[in-house]
């Protein structure tokens, strides 16, 4: 059978094209753009303004590419944790994470990841695929709340900057007019600091950043997160401080807090002078263990502490209040390991 | 405003080699002092985005190399094996911190994650008091010569799908879990692919290693 190409998560660029190849007149692709994007349709018969021949001619060779979840769960504190299976069988998940005064998503950019911080679940299970912008976008609109989002953070499964191509025109078509028409002041994107991808997303962009530091001290980074071989944290720091964020756009630092590790008044005042003069902020993060992890989460007594010192060195520091935790949805619990098949392939 | 890239420089290709079936080695000029454990970022041409490949030259040599297996559907492998000497490639200059000190280790290493311990016993620095390489075929024990020859009983193979006498038939994991204990006080360096380096790492921390002795290398 032959397998047929997603609509769903094409740029306007890239239905200009199908309307081409397909022999359609050029108005056409802003058309489809508008029954994906704005409508919201669920099947090409839907597309009412586009002759209903000319919607044949694209059944043949598309299909529109949404699915719906497969399962979800709900925290006792309102956090929902959705289980997606992407067009290739695998396993992804999504955490809605509704609030006072926002609704947000945390969408997954890959199923699994290379990255292999010490802390993370999503690790774990090892790398499988990048996804697309379609099967990023479709957790945006395939959950229950999805008209009720405010606001959309890339920081679920997956380093989305090892996966820029497809993150980025995910985020072209949330920010375009053409598209979900979001203001990317709505967006934030995280990265364990791939300097050259970062640099990418930087002048590619106009979402906000979050880079997860967890350590300022470079030898104890190595041993959190392999990435300090390569970018140091220093690197990273050093590119933001060759471009101009403005006002508008938010530059964050995520720190998950790990018991006797990283939580000394010592690291706090390192952190102070890494980041000194960069127009940013730090949000702490309490961390919650992970099976056979040799790491414990910080006392909030400590936490408290480690905030009064960034905050008397003029630095805008948050404790991120824990959501979804009973239901592994909380930051680093992501992870679809059970559902992934072994691969008898190995070669180790 | 222009993008601000990695800055990559011309080098000319000295000789590829084809180690064995989709494993290369490709040696270019050499214009940059390094340390055995660095990583070079590598393009075809100063246009698209490199990657980075760890050195698996000694310091000692007048050409730098790293080794590269064909990525099925790659943008860049497919190219790297249709050079010839003369050519010219861009890369970085080097860079990274997978770089032992002078402690007792053990190295771990599956496929061309072997490479910065190339690099490593090409130029001289401390032998580890193991090697651990994972394969899933004999021919694929890439610079096993090397390696015998430097390291001697220290050297350890485990094959997974192939049998020899010299080897070890089957996982690293699964030996590393039969070892009543593992050395607590030397620092384990562990370079390959995310899913072999995280499991590794799972694995020696519930043998009682602390995290602070595993420095890892991924392969991304």
């Amino acid at each position: 059978m032959m397998v047929k190409e997603v609509l769903f998560g094409k740029t306007l660029e890239e239905l200009k094209q199908v309307a081409k190849d397909l022999g359609f007149p050029g108005f056409v692709a802003k058309q489809l753009a508008d029954w994906l994007y704005k409508k919201k349709v669920t099947g090409i018969d839907e597309m009412l303004n586009i002759s209903k021949k000319n919607r044949d001619i694209l059944k043949e060779k598309y299909d529109l590419g949404l699915s719906a979840y497969n399962k979800v769960q709900e925290s006792i504190d309102g956090t929902k944790k959705y289980l997606f299976k992407t067009i290739s069988d695998q396993y992804i998940e999504a955490a809605y994470i509704p609030s006072e005064n926002r609704n947000t998503l945390c969408v997954s950019s890959q199923v699994g990841c290379k990255m292999g911080c010490l802390f993370c679940m999503t690790g774990k299970q090892g790398f499988q695929k990048n996804l697309s912008a379609g099967e990023i976008l479709n957790q945006m609109v395939s959950i229950d709340e999805n008209d009720k989002l405010t606001n959309l953070v890339y920081m679920g499964m997956g380093e989305p900057m090892d996966n820029l191509d497809e993150v980025l025109k995910s985020l072209e078509i949330i920010t375009s007019e053409w598209g979900f028409a979001w203001s990317p002041r709505r967006i934030n994107v995280s990265t364990i600091g791939v300097v050259p991808a970062m640099r990418r997303f930087i002048e590619e962009s106009e979402c906000h950043l979050a880079i997860s530091m967890h350590s300022p001290l470079n030898d104890q980074r190595k041993e959190l997160m392999p990435i300090e071989n390569v970018y140091p944290i220093e690197d990273v720091i050093q590119t933001l401080r060759e471009y101009d964020f403005g006002r508008q756009r938010r530059i964050s630092f995520e720190y998950i807090m790990f018991e006797g590790v990283n939580d000394s008044k010592e690291h706090a005042l390192e952190i102070a002078k890494l980041i000194n003069g960069l127009h940013s902020r730090v949000n702490l993060i309490k961390f919650h263990p992970i099976p056979n992890s040799p790491l414990k989460g910080s006392s909030n007594e400590v936490m408290e502490r480690f905030k009064n010192v960034l905050e008397n060195k003029g630095i805008i520091t948050t404790i991120r209040k824990s959501r979804g935790e009973d239901i592994y949805a909380a930051c680093g619990l992501l992870s679809t390991k059970k559902l992934v098949e072994n691969k008898s392939n190995k070669d180790y | 405003m222009p993008r601000k890239k990695i800055e990559l420089f011309p080098h000319k290709v000295v000789r590829l080699t084809n180690v064995v079936s989709e494993v290369f080695t490709l040696s270019m000029e050499r214009k940059f002092d390094f340390v055995p454990g660095q990583v070079v970022a590598l393009a075809i041409n100063n246009e698209h985005d490199p990657r980075l490949y760890s050195i698996a030259s000694g310091t000692g040599e007048d050409v730098l190399t790293i080794l590269f297996d064909i990525i099925d559907g790659g943008f860049l492998t497919p190219q790297l094996v249709q050079l010839k000497p003369g050519d010219e490639v861009y890369i970085s200059e080097p860079f990274g911190k997978f770089i032992p000190g002078d402690e007792d280790m053990w190295w771990l290493a599956t496929g061309t994650g072997i490479a910065p311990f190339i690099s490593m016993v090409k130029s001289g620095i401390k032998l580890p008091e193991k090697l651990i390489h994972g394969s899933r075929t004999l021919d694929h024990f890439l610079f096993q010569e090397l390696f015998h020859d430097k390291l001697g009983e220290k050297y350890l193979r485990f094959c997974t799908a192939e049998e020899s006498p010299e080897v070890y038939s089957g996982r690293m994991t699964e030996w590393l879990k039969e070892q009543s204990g593992l050395p607590k006080e030397i620092k384990y360096y562990l370079c390959g692919n995310p899913n072999m380096v995280v499991e590794v790492r799972d694995l020696i921390l519930s043998k009682g290693v602390d995290f602070n002795n595993i420095m890892a290398e991924i392969y991304f």
